[in-house]
Parts: structure tokens; sequence; C-alpha cells
């Protein structure tokens, strides 16, 4: 009935709504194209989500669209172009979203960017550009996400920090930074909406298997998962609505060793 | 308009399904249409809430604006020589009986809630136990006036604007949004109802009890044992009731004084109702019901008859406050099928051996007789419905998914219909398949005239129309 009368101009078809007996979940992947957004979006949907994958990378986010929407044998994944660090698009997108997902459930942050600067490089630039997408982009969408939890009294927030936000390292201080940022964010996020029904969980990659390790000055893989694996770990987190989550889970006692050593033997430390 | 703060987690009426949407209360008709020429800037869906008594989604858009209709609730005018009464659309039924019943009136058609606003009553078109004799709500309306998403207001009446009559009434919200009702309200000579209790055997008792009984008498229901098979399947009770004539009462003033009429909030005196839903919570499985759809056929055993209030009558769903929140986590939703009265039975038979078979039993089964009507999207057949409770449990969702689908083509083969005040599974296909596409073309071609950006939208439209 393709020829009933809509509200906007929708390029893309409709997914249908929730049912008693088929309650889709509605979420929000924003960084969806890469490694490990695009497994968690795949992984999602294979459990009934229906997605918004939001991505400056158009080309990518279609073809997993296609797959998504494919496999499901329905329409599943609607997708919009967006650059998180069009800070004033935001609220416009994220009312599109809700509206076309028909409500919002789960929104998950994964955009995030990495620079390897070498050992005795200050580059202000990539710096900037780190603590714009990997924190600001997410402070912009929380900042429109969180108040409508709130409002709802209910919903998930995924954010994916790193292992690197730790603690300041010799080897990337600025990623380390905008990670750190971000930790923090998600912190006093949880203290803040926990009292109105909504869960905050922290996700904290080790090493994952995608393309940030085939960068110049990458360091090797250490206990290094396939993103695959990493979405599946975030997927029962989310389950278990926890809040904070080392993957894999060993990362969880190796930052608890390297949290714990005393700067003065940190900052003599050559990692 | 920042409408943030309004983003509330809203749900149905039986607490198995929830979509968040933006909740805007207005107050005129002028409201609605600024809030409609928001919607257009922001593409946004509208889709009007009375008081979220819909089974399903049809009081939900999730990521839309949902218009909060209960603050447009005043009863405009009464006039009890006439028993006409005019009331804003989100006045309730509990309004509007207890507004009229003191002066000897009652409302023509009710539902089993007095909750229930007149916008969501006329949406939905819905009937009350008297459906074969006095049909749905719509035809005791003299006239309504809605604002259209053009920012149109009309007024429609069985002569005037006769097509949207017909059709916004049982449009389901899709057409407009009523603001204002006028209905004729029906005389009455006593506060009290006379019933007749009488105990039945199996489905085919059933059905002949509610065909032959509905004649002779002004409301007739039943309560069908869905829990029991074999022989005796569809076994129950039917309660057939009259009103009082003039004479009958002896003091009608007495009997229609609303202190009379009020449900009491505490059992025994002392037990508040309003708690009662929790404590029944360790009965709602598969057993525990069984044991009191079992002790509710051997208490029926005995044919009496006994006279009590309309209210306590008509409205047993608001008997236990918050009843359905017994069910638990999963919630409630409800099967409901329309069915020729030539065909029912052996219909019937089928879905409830299977539902057995499957250990998917309804908790609740009731039975009504139905006469047809004109309203372009129409529930009722010249026949009988049934309505049947389901818990749903994170377990049992997708075989109960599996079954309801099965009972759609058995209920579509035997030529009946649904309804969209209750079921929340029937698919487009479905609803294409019992409306035929003559009516849908209809429809449709009123959508385009009435709303041709499309702003009205609840979820159960975009189920169902796609």
């Amino acid at each position: 009935m393709s020829d009933s009368p809509k509200a906007f101009d929708q390029t893309q078809p409709r997914p249908a709504p929730a049912t008693p007996l088929n309650p889709r979940r509605r979420g929000v992947v924003v960084g969806a194209s890469g490694g490990i957004g695009a497994a968690l979006s795949r992984k999602l949907a294979r459990e009934g989500f229906t997605l918004a994958l939001v991505d400056r990378n158009k080309n990518a986010l279609q073809s997993l669209c296609d797959e998504i929407n494919k496999s499901a044998g329905e329409t599943r994944a609607l997708i919009y172009e967006h650059d998180v660090t069009k800070y004033d698009s935001v609220a416009d997108t994220a009312q599109r979203v809700i509206a076309d997902l028909g409500g919002l459930d789960t929104f998950v942050y994964i955009a995030g960017v990495i620079y390897f600067p070498a050992m005795d490089e200050f580059n202000f630039a990539e710096d900037h550009k780190m603590v714009e997408v990997n924190l600001l982009g997410a402070m912009a969408w929380m900042s429109v996400v969180a108040p409508l939890f709130q409002s709802a009294k209910g919903g998930q927030i995924v954010g994916v920090s790193s292992v690197a936000g730790d603690r300041g390292r010799i080897g990337n201080p600025g990623y380390n930074a905008s990670k750190a940022g971000l930790t923090n964010y998600l912190e006093g996020l949880r203290n803040r909406l926990t009292r109105h029904g909504v869960n905050v969980l922290t996700v904290k990659p080790g090493m994952v298997k995608t393309d940030m390790l085939k960068l110049p000055g990458a360091p090797k893989p250490m206990l290094a998962l396939e993103p695959q694996q990493v979405a599946d770990l975030i997927w029962d987190g989310m389950k278990q609505r926890k809040q904070t989550i080392y993957v894999a889970g060993i990362w969880k006692w190796v930052m608890l060793v390297i949290r714990h050593i005393p700067s003065a033997i940190f900052r003599r430390l050559s990692f | 308009m920042d409408i943030t703060k309004n983003f509330t987690q809203l749900e149905n009426f039986g607490h198995s399904l929830s979509a968040p949407a933006y909740l805007i209360q207005p107050k005129t008709a002028e409201e609605i249409y600024e809030i409609f020429q928001f919607a257009k800037k922001k593409g946004l869906t509208v889709t009007a809430r009375g008081a979220g008594r819909s089974y399903n989604d049809a009081a939900l858009t999730g990521g839309g604006i949902v218009l909060d209709m209960r603050g447009m609730n005043a009863i405009t005018s009464w006039d009890k020589s006439t028993g006409l009464i005019t009331a804003q659309s989100g006045a309730t039924l509990e309004q509007l009986w207890q507004q009229v019943e003191p002066d000897g009136w009652w409302p023509p058609v009710v539902s089993g809630t007095m909750k229930t606003t007149l916008g969501g009553c006329l949406s939905a078109n819905i009937h009350g136990k008297n459906n074969f004799k006095m049909g749905t709500i719509g035809e005791h309306v003299v006239e309504f006036t809605a604002v259209l998403p053009t920012g149109a207001e009309v007024t429609c009446s069985p002569k005037k604007n006769a097509d949207l009559f017909y059709s916004m009434i049982s449009g389901f919200g899709m057409l407009g949004i009523f603001t204002s009702v006028t209905m004729q309200m029906k005389r009455i000579y006593s506060g009290l109802i006379s019933v007749d209790a009488l105990p039945i055997g199996n489905l085919h008792e059933h059905l002949t009890a509610l065909q032959d009984g509905a004649p002779n008498t002004d409301y007739i229901v039943g309560w069908l044992d869905t829990m029991n098979g074999g022989a005796s399947l569809g076994r129950g009770q039917i309660h057939a009731a009259h009103y009082l004539h003039e004479g009958d009462d002896p003091d009608p003033a007495g009997t229609m004084k609303l202190e009379n009429q009020i449900l009491p909030p505490y059992i025994f005196g002392v037990f508040p109702k309003s708690i009662l839903y929790m404590f029944m919570r360790p009965f709602v499985n598969n057993v525990g019901w069984w044991a009191v759809n079992m002790a509710k056929y051997v208490a029926s055993q005995r044919k009496h008859t006994f006279r009590q209030s309309h209210a306590a009558f008509h409205f047993l769903l608001d008997y236990v406050p918050n009843w359905e929140l017994s069910v638990g986590r999963g919630g409630l939703i409800q099967y409901q099928s329309f069915l020729p009265k030539e065909t029912a039975e052996d219909a019937w038979r089928e879905m409830l051996n299977i539902s057995l078979k499957r250990r998917m039993p309804s908790y609740l089964g009731v039975t009504k007789r139905h006469r047809p009507d004109k309203f372009l999207l129409t529930h009722a057949v010249d026949g009988f419905s049934l309505a049947m409770d389901f818990k749903v449990t994170d377990k049992n969702r997708a075989n109960l998914s599996r079954m309801l689908h099965e009972f759609d083509r058995i209920v579509l083969q035997a030529g009946g219909r649904f309804y969209f005040a209750k079921n929340s599974e029937t698919t487009a296909a479905t609803a294409q398949a019992f409306y035929g596409d003559e009516t849908i073309a209809k429809f449709k071609k009123l959508k385009k005239r009435c709303d041709p950006n499309g702003l009205l939208e609840s979820d159960l439209y975009r189920r169902i129309f796609g």
C-alpha cells in the first residue's frame, strides 16, 4: 500500500513497527560503518533490532545496510550520512532518526579516530581531530539523547571508549585524553541517568583487528580480538545492563595492574 | 517549540508494548492545528490518544507526536428532557454516565471499561454487550466536530458530511481529530438491571444460547472456559440482562443515585482493591488460571436471576483496578475474532483445540452476539465474537505469534473480521483480505482528502496500511 500519503519525503522503506509478540527494539549506531560498528550493527540486527546506521561514509553504510536487510528478509536498517563533528546538525538528525525508527531504546556511540604520533612528535591538528570525533561528537549526540531517555524514564546508552583512556601514556597522549574524557563523561552521565531508569554502558576494548591497527605507526597486535568477538561481548554486556566492560575480559586485570603502577615508575617506562 | 521534555514512554493497555513519543496535551482545536503545522515542518507523525485503553498500537506513534486528548474533556451541554448530551472528545464514559444516570438516562452503548474517552470510542467504533440490538456507539452519535490535518474544522452527522461521518467513526483516528461529540442517551427507569445467569455445557449450546437469547433481552454476554477441552469444550455461563420497566423498581430515584452505582474501592469493606492485582500474580499461569476457570465454572452451575447496578454490570474490567498488571512483565494481549453465525462454531472449535494442544490456552474467553453496521471500517458481522486474553512472556512470544497467525487464517477462511481496539498482530495482508480492496481504496481516498501530507499516523496505521 505504498501509495498512502506520507508525513515526509521518504526515500528509504520504513521498518515495521513493534508489536507485543515481535517487540523490535530500536537502536542508533553512530559510527556504524567501521570495524566494531559494523560488527555490532550486524549483531543487533540479528537480535531483532531495527537500526539507524549513522556514519560519514555513505558507500560503506549502504552496503552494510543492504547486507543486513537482505539477510533479515525485511527492512531492519536505515542509513544516515552524518559527520559527528557537525555538532549543529545532531539535534535534527536525532529527531529524524527517532521518528523513522518509531522510537528509541538503545543509543550506541562507536565513532572514533586514532593517529599514531612518533615518540617525539606533538601534532595538535591530529589531537584536535581525535578529541572532536572521539569525545565532542559523543557529547553532542548524548546531549540530545540523554534528556529524551531521562524524560522517557528508560533506555540504554552504550559508549565505546578504550583501555587507552585508563592512563595517559608516553605513546599517544592525545588519544588517551580523548578516551579518558569519554570514559569520564559516560560515568557522569551514568550517575545522572541511572536514577531515571537509564542504563549507561562504558565499553573499553583493548586491541581489535580493525583498520586502526593497519595504520602507519600502529603497535603490534596483543590480545587482539576480531570485531565480531567484540560485538558479541558488547551485546552480552548490554543484555545484562552492565556499567563498564573490558573486551576482552582479560584487559580488566591487565588494566587493574597498569592503573596501579605508581607514576615514579610509570614515567620511566617506554610504553 | 522545544518538545524534548515531552518525550514519554507510552504503553498499550495490556503493558505488552511501549513506544516513546512526544506527548502534548492540547486544550483547543486551534492548538491541535498548530501542532499539525509544527509536525509538518519537522516531518513528525501525529496520533491522538484518549485513555490509552486499546490493547494494541492504536494510540501509539513511536518517535512522533501523541496528542493527549484528556485535556479537552468538558461536558458542554446536557438536556435531561431530551437525553441529548454534548461533550469534548476527551471526556470519558465515566463522566458521561455519571452525568446522565441520576436524571434517568444511560449511554446506549458502553465498553467493558468506563475509562475510555469518547474520541477513542468513536475511533474504534466500540460496541457493548447489546451490539445485536443497539449496534455500535456510532449509531447513537447525532453529530460530531473534528479538526482535519488541513486545518479544516468539520461538523458531521448522518445527513451532513455523511461520508466523513461513516468513515471517521471506525477510522481509528487517521482522518482527523474529534473535538466534540453529541449523543442521544437512553431512558432508564431504575438504577438496577435484571440479570439472568445460565450455565452452558458446550460450544454448540453456548452459541445457541447467545443467538436464541438475544432477541428476548437487552444485553447478552458469555464467559467461555477457554482452558477446558473435550466434549465440554466451550462450556461457560451466559449473562442476559434487561432494563427494568417503569414501575418495576419501587425507588428509582434511590437506585439511580451515584453512591449506589459507584464501584466500591474495598472488598469486604476493608481490603483495598487497588492492590488486589498483586495478590493475583501468583495465579496467572496455566495451572493457577485453570483452577480459577474451574472454580468459576463450578460456581456458575446454578441458574439464577439477580439485580445489580448498571455500573457493576457493564464495567467488569474496572472491578479490580490495574488487573492487567497481574499478568507480569510481558503484559497481556487480546485476540478477538468476529465470525458469521454459520461458521463460528467450527472455527472456534478448531482454534480452541489448537490453543489447548499447544499449551497456550487463553486465560479468559468472552463471547457476544453482533449485527452488521454501516461504518466504513466496520468489524461487525451477523454472528458472534470471541475475545481471548493471552499472557505474553519472553518464552512464548514466537509460538504465540505463530498460533495467532494460524488463527487469522482460520478466521479469514470462515469469513470473519477483526477489531482495531484489540488485536495487535493483524497484518496488512489480513486486513486487506477481510476489508476487501474496494473498502480500502475508499478509505485511502478519504485519507488523501483529509490528510494530504499523511501527518496522522499511528503505529497501528503503519502496521495495517504500511
